[in-house]
Protein backbone atom coordinates (compact mmCIF):
# COMPACT_ATOMS: atom_id res chain seq x y z
CA UNK A 1 0.00 0.00 0.00
CA UNK A 2 2.86 2.25 0.88
CA UNK A 3 4.14 1.87 -2.62
CA UNK A 4 0.85 2.99 -4.10
CA UNK A 5 0.93 6.20 -2.10
CA UNK A 6 4.54 6.67 -3.16
CA UNK A 7 3.39 6.35 -6.81
CA UNK A 8 0.70 8.97 -6.29
CA UNK A 9 3.16 11.38 -4.65
CA UNK A 10 5.66 10.67 -7.41
CA UNK A 11 3.16 11.48 -10.15
CA UNK A 12 1.65 14.57 -8.59
CA UNK A 13 4.69 16.25 -7.10
CA UNK A 14 8.05 14.70 -7.65
CA UNK A 15 7.82 13.76 -11.31
CA UNK A 16 4.89 15.93 -12.27
CA UNK A 17 4.58 15.13 -16.01
CA UNK A 18 4.00 18.72 -17.09
CA UNK A 19 6.15 20.81 -14.81
CA UNK A 20 9.04 18.43 -14.13
CA UNK A 21 9.19 15.91 -16.98
CA UNK A 22 7.99 18.45 -19.60
CA UNK A 23 5.86 15.79 -21.29
CA UNK A 24 2.56 16.30 -23.05
CA UNK A 25 3.33 19.87 -24.02
CA UNK A 26 0.91 19.85 -26.95
CA UNK A 27 -2.31 19.63 -24.90
CA UNK A 28 -0.69 21.71 -22.16
CA UNK A 29 -0.17 24.65 -24.47
CA UNK A 30 -3.20 24.19 -26.67
CA UNK A 31 -6.24 23.47 -24.51
CA UNK A 32 -5.48 25.42 -21.34
CA UNK A 33 -7.35 28.53 -22.39
CA UNK A 34 -9.65 28.02 -19.42
CA UNK A 35 -9.61 26.09 -16.17
CA UNK A 36 -12.57 23.96 -17.23
CA UNK A 37 -10.83 22.91 -20.44
CA UNK A 38 -7.64 22.10 -18.53
CA UNK A 39 -9.57 20.10 -15.96
CA UNK A 40 -11.52 18.20 -18.62
CA UNK A 41 -8.42 17.40 -20.64
CA UNK A 42 -6.53 16.34 -17.52
CA UNK A 43 -9.27 14.04 -16.24
CA UNK A 44 -9.80 12.46 -19.67
CA UNK A 45 -6.10 11.76 -19.88
CA UNK A 46 -6.09 10.42 -16.32
CA UNK A 47 -8.77 7.86 -17.11
CA UNK A 48 -7.00 6.73 -20.27
CA UNK A 49 -3.65 6.65 -18.49
CA UNK A 50 -4.87 4.61 -15.52
CA UNK A 51 -6.83 2.09 -17.59
CA UNK A 52 -4.15 1.62 -20.24
CA UNK A 53 -1.52 1.21 -17.53
CA UNK A 54 -3.63 -1.54 -15.94
CA UNK A 55 -4.16 -3.43 -19.20
CA UNK A 56 -0.56 -3.07 -20.34
CA UNK A 57 0.68 -4.20 -16.95
CA UNK A 58 -1.66 -7.19 -16.98
CA UNK A 59 -0.54 -8.15 -20.48
CA UNK A 60 3.16 -7.42 -19.92
CA UNK A 61 4.11 -11.12 -19.96
CA UNK A 62 2.11 -11.71 -23.16
CA UNK A 63 3.22 -8.75 -25.28
CA UNK A 64 6.40 -9.62 -27.21
CA UNK A 65 9.21 -7.17 -26.59
CA UNK A 66 9.80 -6.38 -30.25
CA UNK A 67 6.28 -5.20 -31.06
CA UNK A 68 5.43 -3.68 -27.72
CA UNK A 69 5.00 -0.12 -29.03
CA UNK A 70 2.27 -1.05 -31.58
CA UNK A 71 0.61 -3.14 -28.88
CA UNK A 72 0.67 -0.19 -26.45
CA UNK A 73 -0.76 2.12 -29.09
CA UNK A 74 -3.62 -0.27 -29.84
CA UNK A 75 -4.54 -0.48 -26.14
CA UNK A 76 -4.24 3.29 -25.62
CA UNK A 77 -6.19 4.07 -28.78
CA UNK A 78 -9.03 1.80 -27.69
CA UNK A 79 -9.40 3.66 -24.41
CA UNK A 80 -9.13 7.03 -26.10
CA UNK A 81 -11.90 6.06 -28.51
CA UNK A 82 -14.07 4.93 -25.59
CA UNK A 83 -13.45 8.22 -23.80
CA UNK A 84 -14.12 10.21 -26.92
CA UNK A 85 -17.48 8.54 -27.47
CA UNK A 86 -18.39 8.94 -23.79
CA UNK A 87 -17.53 12.64 -23.86
CA UNK A 88 -19.45 13.14 -27.07
CA UNK A 89 -22.46 11.47 -25.53
CA UNK A 90 -22.47 12.95 -22.04
CA UNK A 91 -20.41 16.21 -22.02
CA UNK A 92 -20.80 17.56 -25.57
CA UNK A 93 -19.65 21.06 -24.53
CA UNK A 94 -16.29 19.74 -23.39
CA UNK A 95 -16.13 17.52 -26.45
CA UNK A 96 -16.43 20.56 -28.74
CA UNK A 97 -14.04 22.64 -26.65
CA UNK A 98 -11.28 20.03 -26.73
CA UNK A 99 -11.92 19.08 -30.36
CA UNK A 100 -8.99 17.42 -32.10
CA UNK A 101 -7.03 17.16 -28.85
CA UNK A 102 -9.15 14.24 -27.62
CA UNK A 103 -8.06 11.80 -30.36
CA UNK A 104 -4.56 13.23 -29.98
CA UNK A 105 -4.39 11.79 -26.45
CA UNK A 106 -3.34 8.59 -28.23
CA UNK A 107 0.01 10.11 -29.03
CA UNK A 108 0.37 11.90 -25.70
CA UNK A 109 3.89 11.04 -24.62
CA UNK A 110 2.93 10.81 -20.95
CA UNK A 111 0.76 7.76 -21.62
CA UNK A 112 3.21 5.99 -23.89
CA UNK A 113 6.02 6.99 -21.53
CA UNK A 114 4.35 5.48 -18.46
CA UNK A 115 3.44 2.33 -20.39
CA UNK A 116 7.01 1.92 -21.55
CA UNK A 117 8.84 2.91 -18.40
CA UNK A 118 6.51 1.68 -15.68
CA UNK A 119 3.49 -0.44 -16.57
CA UNK A 120 5.41 -2.81 -18.84
CA UNK A 121 7.75 -3.70 -15.98
CA UNK A 122 5.56 -3.61 -12.90
CA UNK A 123 2.53 -5.37 -11.41
CA UNK A 124 -1.02 -4.22 -11.99
CA UNK A 125 -1.86 -2.39 -8.77
CA UNK A 126 1.22 -0.14 -8.65
CA UNK A 127 0.72 0.56 -12.37
CA UNK A 128 -2.84 1.64 -11.70
CA UNK A 129 -1.68 4.05 -9.03
CA UNK A 130 1.18 5.23 -11.20
CA UNK A 131 -1.37 6.07 -13.90
CA UNK A 132 -3.67 7.84 -11.45
CA UNK A 133 -0.79 9.77 -9.89
CA UNK A 134 0.64 10.87 -13.22
CA UNK A 135 -2.82 11.71 -14.50
CA UNK A 136 -3.65 13.79 -11.44
CA UNK A 137 -0.30 15.58 -11.70
CA UNK A 138 -1.15 16.40 -15.31
CA UNK A 139 -4.69 17.45 -14.34
CA UNK A 140 -3.53 19.74 -11.55
CA UNK A 141 -0.90 21.37 -13.74
CA UNK A 142 -3.35 21.90 -16.61
CA UNK A 143 -6.05 23.26 -14.34
CA UNK A 144 -3.68 25.72 -12.68
CA UNK A 145 -2.34 26.88 -16.05
CA UNK A 146 -5.88 27.18 -17.38
CA UNK A 147 -7.04 29.07 -14.30
CA UNK A 148 -4.16 31.54 -14.46
CA UNK A 149 -4.60 32.12 -18.18
CA UNK A 150 -8.33 32.52 -17.79
CA UNK A 151 -7.88 34.90 -14.87
CA UNK A 152 -5.24 37.15 -16.41
CA UNK A 153 -6.39 36.84 -19.99
CA UNK A 154 -10.12 37.11 -19.49
CA UNK A 155 -10.60 38.16 -15.84
CA UNK A 156 -12.64 35.01 -15.24
CA UNK A 157 -12.45 32.05 -12.91
CA UNK A 158 -14.03 28.76 -14.02
CA UNK A 159 -16.07 30.67 -16.56
CA UNK A 160 -17.45 33.27 -14.13
CA UNK A 161 -16.79 36.89 -15.07
CA UNK A 162 -15.05 38.78 -12.30
CA UNK A 163 -14.58 42.15 -13.99
CA UNK A 164 -11.84 43.32 -11.62
CA UNK A 165 -9.47 44.68 -14.25
CA UNK A 166 -8.95 45.01 -17.99
CA UNK A 167 -8.04 41.53 -19.22
CA UNK A 168 -4.58 41.08 -20.72
CA UNK A 169 -5.68 39.39 -23.92
CA UNK A 170 -2.33 37.86 -24.81
CA UNK A 171 -2.70 35.32 -22.01
CA UNK A 172 -5.61 33.72 -23.84
CA UNK A 173 -3.41 33.23 -26.89
CA UNK A 174 -0.50 30.88 -27.47
CA UNK A 175 2.22 33.19 -26.01
CA UNK A 176 0.27 33.34 -22.75
CA UNK A 177 0.47 29.56 -22.42
CA UNK A 178 4.24 29.78 -22.65
CA UNK A 179 4.41 32.61 -20.12
CA UNK A 180 2.31 30.76 -17.56
CA UNK A 181 4.02 27.40 -18.13
CA UNK A 182 7.43 29.04 -17.75
CA UNK A 183 6.31 30.80 -14.58
CA UNK A 184 5.02 27.60 -12.98
CA UNK A 185 8.10 25.65 -14.02
CA UNK A 186 10.30 28.35 -12.53
CA UNK A 187 8.40 28.21 -9.24
CA UNK A 188 8.70 24.42 -9.25
CA UNK A 189 12.46 24.62 -9.87
CA UNK A 190 12.83 27.24 -7.17
CA UNK A 191 11.02 25.04 -4.66
CA UNK A 192 13.16 22.10 -5.70
CA UNK A 193 16.42 24.02 -5.29
CA UNK A 194 15.26 25.20 -1.86
CA UNK A 195 14.41 21.60 -0.99
CA UNK A 196 17.79 20.35 -2.15
CA UNK A 197 19.52 22.92 0.04
CA UNK A 198 17.59 21.67 3.03
CA UNK A 199 18.83 18.18 2.27
CA UNK A 200 15.73 16.73 0.62
CA UNK A 201 16.36 14.03 -1.96
CA UNK A 202 15.44 15.39 -5.38
CA UNK A 203 17.73 13.26 -7.50
CA UNK A 204 15.17 10.78 -8.85
CA UNK A 205 14.08 12.45 -12.01
CA UNK A 206 12.36 10.91 -15.03
CA UNK A 207 12.63 7.39 -13.80
CA UNK A 208 10.37 4.54 -12.95
CA UNK A 209 13.37 2.42 -12.08
CA UNK A 210 14.83 4.13 -9.07
CA UNK A 211 17.93 5.43 -10.79
CA UNK A 212 18.61 8.87 -12.14
CA UNK A 213 17.80 9.08 -15.85
CA UNK A 214 20.13 12.02 -16.39
CA UNK A 215 22.99 9.67 -15.56
CA UNK A 216 21.46 6.65 -17.24
CA UNK A 217 23.31 5.09 -20.18
CA UNK A 218 21.52 3.58 -23.15
CA UNK A 219 21.58 0.14 -21.64
CA UNK A 220 21.11 1.39 -18.09
CA UNK A 221 17.39 0.90 -17.82
CA UNK A 222 17.21 -2.62 -19.25
CA UNK A 223 17.76 -4.52 -16.05
CA UNK A 224 15.10 -2.61 -14.19
CA UNK A 225 12.86 -4.83 -12.07
CA UNK A 226 9.67 -4.46 -10.12
CA UNK A 227 11.56 -4.60 -6.85
CA UNK A 228 13.78 -1.67 -7.71
CA UNK A 229 10.90 0.66 -8.24
CA UNK B 1 54.39 50.91 -9.45
CA UNK B 2 52.07 48.07 -8.65
CA UNK B 3 49.47 49.61 -10.92
CA UNK B 4 51.87 49.57 -13.84
CA UNK B 5 52.66 45.92 -13.36
CA UNK B 6 49.09 44.82 -13.39
CA UNK B 7 48.38 41.92 -15.72
CA UNK B 8 44.97 41.77 -17.32
CA UNK B 9 43.36 40.18 -20.31
CA UNK B 10 42.34 42.17 -23.36
CA UNK B 11 40.87 44.60 -24.29
CA UNK B 12 43.69 46.82 -23.04
CA UNK B 13 42.55 50.04 -24.62
CA UNK B 14 39.21 51.09 -23.31
CA UNK B 15 36.95 53.70 -24.77
CA UNK B 16 35.92 56.54 -22.54
CA UNK B 17 32.43 56.24 -23.97
CA UNK B 18 30.58 54.17 -21.41
CA UNK B 19 27.11 52.64 -21.58
CA UNK B 20 25.53 55.36 -19.50
CA UNK B 21 26.98 58.08 -21.72
CA UNK B 22 25.69 56.41 -24.87
CA UNK B 23 22.28 55.95 -23.30
CA UNK B 24 22.24 59.56 -22.16
CA UNK B 25 23.01 60.69 -25.71
CA UNK B 26 20.15 58.53 -27.02
CA UNK B 27 17.81 60.13 -24.49
CA UNK B 28 18.96 63.58 -25.58
CA UNK B 29 18.48 62.63 -29.22
CA UNK B 30 14.95 61.50 -28.44
CA UNK B 31 14.09 64.79 -26.75
CA UNK B 32 13.00 66.61 -29.93
CA UNK B 33 10.53 63.84 -30.74
CA UNK B 34 9.36 63.71 -27.12
CA UNK B 35 9.04 67.46 -26.92
CA UNK B 36 7.07 67.58 -30.14
CA UNK B 37 4.83 64.79 -28.87
CA UNK B 38 4.05 66.75 -25.71
CA UNK B 39 3.51 69.95 -27.73
CA UNK B 40 1.31 68.06 -30.18
CA UNK B 41 -0.80 65.96 -27.82
CA UNK B 42 -0.77 68.01 -24.63
CA UNK B 43 0.34 67.42 -21.08
CA UNK B 44 -1.07 63.89 -20.97
CA UNK B 45 1.76 62.79 -23.24
CA UNK B 46 4.24 64.01 -20.64
CA UNK B 47 2.49 61.92 -17.98
CA UNK B 48 2.75 58.89 -20.24
CA UNK B 49 6.48 59.46 -20.72
CA UNK B 50 7.20 59.96 -17.02
CA UNK B 51 5.09 57.02 -15.88
CA UNK B 52 6.57 54.62 -18.42
CA UNK B 53 10.15 55.62 -17.62
CA UNK B 54 9.47 55.33 -13.89
CA UNK B 55 7.90 51.91 -14.41
CA UNK B 56 10.95 50.66 -16.34
CA UNK B 57 13.49 51.96 -13.84
CA UNK B 58 11.57 50.70 -10.81
CA UNK B 59 11.01 47.30 -12.47
CA UNK B 60 14.73 46.94 -13.06
CA UNK B 61 15.51 47.97 -9.48
CA UNK B 62 12.91 45.66 -7.98
CA UNK B 63 13.98 42.70 -10.12
CA UNK B 64 17.62 43.15 -9.17
CA UNK B 65 16.75 43.49 -5.50
CA UNK B 66 14.65 40.32 -5.62
CA UNK B 67 17.25 38.18 -7.35
CA UNK B 68 20.07 39.89 -5.43
CA UNK B 69 22.02 41.05 -8.47
CA UNK B 70 24.13 44.11 -8.98
CA UNK B 71 21.95 47.22 -9.30
CA UNK B 72 22.36 48.45 -12.89
CA UNK B 73 19.76 51.18 -12.91
CA UNK B 74 22.51 53.76 -13.28
CA UNK B 75 23.35 52.70 -16.85
CA UNK B 76 20.31 54.60 -18.14
CA UNK B 77 19.23 51.78 -20.44
CA UNK B 78 15.95 51.40 -18.58
CA UNK B 79 15.31 55.09 -19.15
CA UNK B 80 15.85 54.67 -22.89
CA UNK B 81 13.56 51.63 -22.95
CA UNK B 82 10.89 53.51 -21.04
CA UNK B 83 11.16 56.58 -23.24
CA UNK B 84 10.99 54.54 -26.46
CA UNK B 85 8.01 52.60 -25.17
CA UNK B 86 6.21 55.79 -24.16
CA UNK B 87 6.83 57.27 -27.59
CA UNK B 88 5.08 54.21 -29.00
CA UNK B 89 1.91 54.63 -26.97
CA UNK B 90 -1.19 56.41 -28.20
CA UNK B 91 -1.87 59.42 -26.02
CA UNK B 92 -5.46 58.44 -25.31
CA UNK B 93 -4.46 55.10 -23.76
CA UNK B 94 -5.04 54.82 -20.01
CA UNK B 95 -2.03 55.84 -17.96
CA UNK B 96 -1.59 52.42 -16.34
CA UNK B 97 -0.72 50.94 -19.72
CA UNK B 98 2.79 52.37 -19.41
CA UNK B 99 3.23 50.68 -16.04
CA UNK B 100 2.23 47.29 -17.45
CA UNK B 101 4.32 47.75 -20.59
CA UNK B 102 7.38 48.97 -18.71
CA UNK B 103 7.26 46.08 -16.28
CA UNK B 104 6.92 43.60 -19.15
CA UNK B 105 9.73 45.21 -21.15
CA UNK B 106 12.21 45.19 -18.30
CA UNK B 107 11.28 42.12 -16.29
CA UNK B 108 10.30 39.64 -18.97
CA UNK B 109 12.15 40.73 -22.08
CA UNK B 110 15.33 42.13 -20.56
CA UNK B 111 16.07 40.94 -17.02
CA UNK B 112 14.88 37.35 -17.37
CA UNK B 113 17.36 36.84 -20.16
CA UNK B 114 20.20 38.30 -18.12
CA UNK B 115 19.90 42.07 -18.33
CA UNK B 116 21.38 44.59 -20.71
CA UNK B 117 23.36 42.94 -23.49
CA UNK B 118 21.62 39.57 -23.13
CA UNK B 119 18.13 40.43 -24.34
CA UNK B 120 17.44 38.89 -27.72
CA UNK B 121 14.71 41.35 -28.58
CA UNK B 122 14.30 45.08 -28.24
CA UNK B 123 12.49 45.41 -24.88
CA UNK B 124 10.54 48.53 -25.82
CA UNK B 125 9.25 47.01 -29.05
CA UNK B 126 8.48 43.66 -27.48
CA UNK B 127 6.46 45.49 -24.82
CA UNK B 128 4.67 47.49 -27.48
CA UNK B 129 3.71 44.31 -29.31
CA UNK B 130 2.67 42.75 -26.02
CA UNK B 131 0.40 45.71 -25.32
CA UNK B 132 -0.87 45.76 -28.89
CA UNK B 133 -1.91 42.11 -28.72
CA UNK B 134 -3.23 42.33 -25.17
CA UNK B 135 -5.20 45.55 -25.42
CA UNK B 136 -5.89 45.99 -29.15
CA UNK B 137 -8.74 48.46 -28.67
CA UNK B 138 -6.80 50.69 -26.28
CA UNK B 139 -3.59 50.62 -28.31
CA UNK B 140 -5.12 51.49 -31.66
CA UNK B 141 -7.45 54.25 -30.50
CA UNK B 142 -5.74 57.40 -31.69
CA UNK B 143 -8.55 59.84 -31.03
CA UNK B 144 -7.61 62.49 -28.52
CA UNK B 145 -8.44 66.12 -27.76
CA UNK B 146 -6.50 67.31 -30.77
CA UNK B 147 -7.20 64.71 -33.44
CA UNK B 148 -10.00 62.37 -34.26
CA UNK B 149 -10.19 59.58 -36.73
CA UNK B 150 -7.63 57.27 -38.21
CA UNK B 151 -3.88 57.69 -38.44
CA UNK B 152 -2.61 58.91 -41.81
CA UNK B 153 -1.23 55.46 -42.51
CA UNK B 154 -4.63 53.87 -41.96
CA UNK B 155 -6.22 56.48 -44.24
CA UNK B 156 -3.54 55.77 -46.80
CA UNK B 157 -4.29 52.07 -46.63
CA UNK B 158 -7.99 52.81 -47.02
CA UNK B 159 -7.16 54.72 -50.19
CA UNK B 160 -7.94 58.17 -48.84
CA UNK B 161 -5.72 61.16 -49.49
CA UNK B 162 -3.43 62.41 -46.76
CA UNK B 163 -1.66 65.67 -46.06
CA UNK B 164 2.01 64.80 -46.47
CA UNK B 165 3.22 68.19 -45.27
CA UNK B 166 1.46 67.72 -41.92
CA UNK B 167 2.83 64.20 -41.69
CA UNK B 168 6.40 65.37 -42.10
CA UNK B 169 5.98 68.14 -39.53
CA UNK B 170 4.09 65.74 -37.29
CA UNK B 171 0.75 67.42 -36.85
CA UNK B 172 -1.25 64.20 -37.25
CA UNK B 173 -2.78 61.48 -35.13
CA UNK B 174 -0.52 58.66 -34.06
CA UNK B 175 1.54 57.50 -31.10
CA UNK B 176 3.22 60.12 -28.94
CA UNK B 177 6.65 60.11 -30.53
CA UNK B 178 6.21 58.76 -34.04
CA UNK B 179 4.34 61.55 -35.77
CA UNK B 180 7.08 64.09 -36.38
CA UNK B 181 9.55 62.97 -39.02
CA UNK B 182 11.46 66.23 -38.65
CA UNK B 183 12.01 65.89 -34.89
CA UNK B 184 13.07 62.24 -35.16
CA UNK B 185 15.50 62.88 -38.00
CA UNK B 186 16.93 65.82 -36.07
CA UNK B 187 17.75 63.54 -33.14
CA UNK B 188 19.03 60.81 -35.44
CA UNK B 189 21.40 63.22 -37.22
CA UNK B 190 22.77 64.24 -33.82
CA UNK B 191 23.42 60.59 -32.95
CA UNK B 192 25.07 59.99 -36.31
CA UNK B 193 27.30 63.06 -35.99
CA UNK B 194 28.70 61.91 -32.66
CA UNK B 195 29.05 58.39 -34.00
CA UNK B 196 26.65 56.49 -31.76
CA UNK B 197 24.64 55.11 -34.65
CA UNK B 198 25.59 54.93 -38.30
CA UNK B 199 23.66 54.99 -41.51
CA UNK B 200 23.98 51.32 -42.46
CA UNK B 201 20.91 49.89 -40.77
CA UNK B 202 18.50 52.83 -41.16
CA UNK B 203 19.83 53.55 -44.66
CA UNK B 204 19.42 50.03 -46.00
CA UNK B 205 16.12 49.68 -44.13
CA UNK B 206 14.55 52.82 -45.58
CA UNK B 207 15.97 52.27 -49.06
CA UNK B 208 14.68 48.69 -49.22
CA UNK B 209 11.34 49.84 -47.91
CA UNK B 210 11.06 52.55 -50.56
CA UNK B 211 11.91 50.08 -53.32
CA UNK B 212 9.43 47.55 -51.94
CA UNK B 213 6.60 50.08 -51.71
CA UNK B 214 7.48 51.32 -55.18
CA UNK B 215 7.28 47.82 -56.61
CA UNK B 216 4.34 46.39 -54.71
CA UNK B 217 2.52 49.39 -53.21
CA UNK B 218 0.30 49.75 -56.23
CA UNK B 219 1.22 53.38 -56.85
CA UNK B 220 4.58 52.90 -58.53
CA UNK B 221 7.32 55.32 -57.56
CA UNK B 222 4.89 58.17 -56.97
CA UNK B 223 6.88 60.57 -54.75
CA UNK B 224 3.78 61.75 -52.93
CA UNK B 225 2.70 58.23 -52.02
CA UNK B 226 6.24 57.20 -51.09
CA UNK B 227 6.82 60.18 -48.82
CA UNK B 228 3.49 59.56 -47.12
CA UNK B 229 4.63 56.02 -46.37
CA UNK B 230 8.01 57.24 -45.15
CA UNK B 231 6.60 59.92 -42.88
CA UNK B 232 3.70 57.84 -41.66
CA UNK B 233 3.70 55.47 -38.73
CA UNK B 234 6.72 54.41 -36.77
CA UNK B 235 9.12 53.88 -39.65
CA UNK B 236 11.49 56.74 -38.81
CA UNK B 237 11.46 56.10 -35.07
CA UNK B 238 11.94 52.39 -35.67
CA UNK B 239 14.66 52.72 -38.27
CA UNK B 240 16.82 55.24 -36.41
CA UNK B 241 16.25 54.40 -32.75
CA UNK B 242 15.06 50.82 -32.47
CA UNK B 243 16.62 48.85 -35.31
CA UNK B 244 19.98 50.37 -34.31
CA UNK B 245 19.77 49.11 -30.71
CA UNK B 246 23.29 47.88 -29.90
CA UNK B 247 22.13 44.70 -28.25
CA UNK B 248 19.71 43.43 -30.86
CA UNK B 249 21.43 44.32 -34.13
CA UNK B 250 24.05 42.28 -35.98
CA UNK B 251 27.62 43.26 -35.16
CA UNK B 252 29.14 42.77 -38.59
CA UNK B 253 28.94 45.45 -41.27
CA UNK B 254 27.53 43.18 -43.94
CA UNK B 255 25.15 41.79 -41.37
CA UNK B 256 23.82 45.23 -40.56
CA UNK B 257 23.03 45.87 -44.20
CA UNK B 258 21.32 42.49 -44.51
CA UNK B 259 19.41 43.25 -41.31
CA UNK B 260 18.21 46.57 -42.75
CA UNK B 261 17.13 44.90 -45.99
CA UNK B 262 15.17 42.23 -44.12
CA UNK B 263 13.46 44.89 -42.01
CA UNK B 264 12.57 46.90 -45.11
CA UNK B 265 11.04 43.89 -46.85
CA UNK B 266 9.14 42.77 -43.74
CA UNK B 267 7.77 46.27 -43.07
CA UNK B 268 6.72 46.54 -46.69
CA UNK B 269 4.97 43.15 -46.58
CA UNK B 270 3.14 44.04 -43.38
CA UNK B 271 2.08 47.45 -44.61
CA UNK B 272 1.05 46.43 -48.11
CA UNK B 273 -0.36 42.95 -47.62
CA UNK B 274 -1.03 42.84 -43.87
CA UNK B 275 -4.34 43.41 -42.15
CA UNK B 276 -3.19 46.36 -40.07
CA UNK B 277 -1.77 49.58 -41.46
CA UNK B 278 1.46 49.49 -39.46
CA UNK B 279 4.13 46.82 -39.31
CA UNK B 280 7.37 48.42 -38.15
CA UNK B 281 7.39 47.00 -34.64
CA UNK B 282 6.62 43.45 -35.73
CA UNK B 283 9.20 43.73 -38.53
CA UNK B 284 11.91 44.80 -36.10
CA UNK B 285 11.25 42.15 -33.48
CA UNK B 286 11.15 39.43 -36.13
CA UNK B 287 14.39 40.88 -37.48
CA UNK B 288 15.82 40.74 -33.94
CA UNK B 289 15.16 37.02 -33.86
CA UNK B 290 17.14 36.55 -37.07
CA UNK B 291 20.15 38.49 -35.78
CA UNK B 292 22.16 35.49 -34.47
CA UNK B 293 21.81 33.79 -37.87
CA UNK B 294 22.71 36.96 -39.76
CA UNK B 295 25.77 37.52 -37.59
CA UNK B 296 26.86 33.94 -38.05
CA UNK B 297 26.68 33.98 -41.82
CA UNK B 298 28.08 37.45 -42.29
CA UNK B 299 31.16 37.11 -40.10
CA UNK B 300 34.32 37.96 -42.00
CA UNK B 301 36.67 35.04 -42.55
CA UNK B 302 39.78 35.13 -40.36
CA UNK B 303 43.02 35.44 -42.32
CA UNK B 304 44.23 32.04 -43.45
CA UNK B 305 40.94 30.24 -43.02
CA UNK B 306 38.50 29.03 -45.62
CA UNK B 307 40.86 29.26 -48.60
CA UNK B 308 40.76 26.92 -51.56
CA UNK B 309 42.30 23.56 -50.98
CA UNK B 310 44.71 22.26 -53.56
Amino acid sequence: MNRCIERLYNGIVKENPTLVLMLGMCPTLAVTTSAINGLGMGLTTTVVLALSNVIISALRKVIPDKIRIPAFIVIIASFVTIMQLLLQAYIPSLYTALGIYIPLIVVNCIILGRAESYAYKNPVIPSLFDGIGMGLGFTIALTVIGLLREFIGGCQAFGADLGWFTPVGIFKMAPGAFFVLALLTAIQNYAKIKGAKKGKDVSKIQSGCGSDCTKCRVEGCKDRTAEEA
Amino acid sequence: MSDMMRVSSNPHIRSKVSTDKIMLMVVIALLPATGFGIYNFGIRALFHVLITIASCVISELVFELIVKKKITVGDMSAVVTGLLLALNLPVSAPLWIGIVGGAFAIMVVKMMFGGLGQNFMNPALAARCFLLISFPSLMTDFTCDVYSGATPLASLKAGESVNVYNMIIGKTAGTIGETSMVAIVLGAVLLMLIGIIDIKIPGSYILTFVIFIGLFGGHGFDPYYLSAHLAGGGLMLGAFFMATDYVTRPVTRAGQVIFGIILGILTGIFRVFGASAEGVSYAIIIGNLLVPLITRYSSPKPFGKGGERR
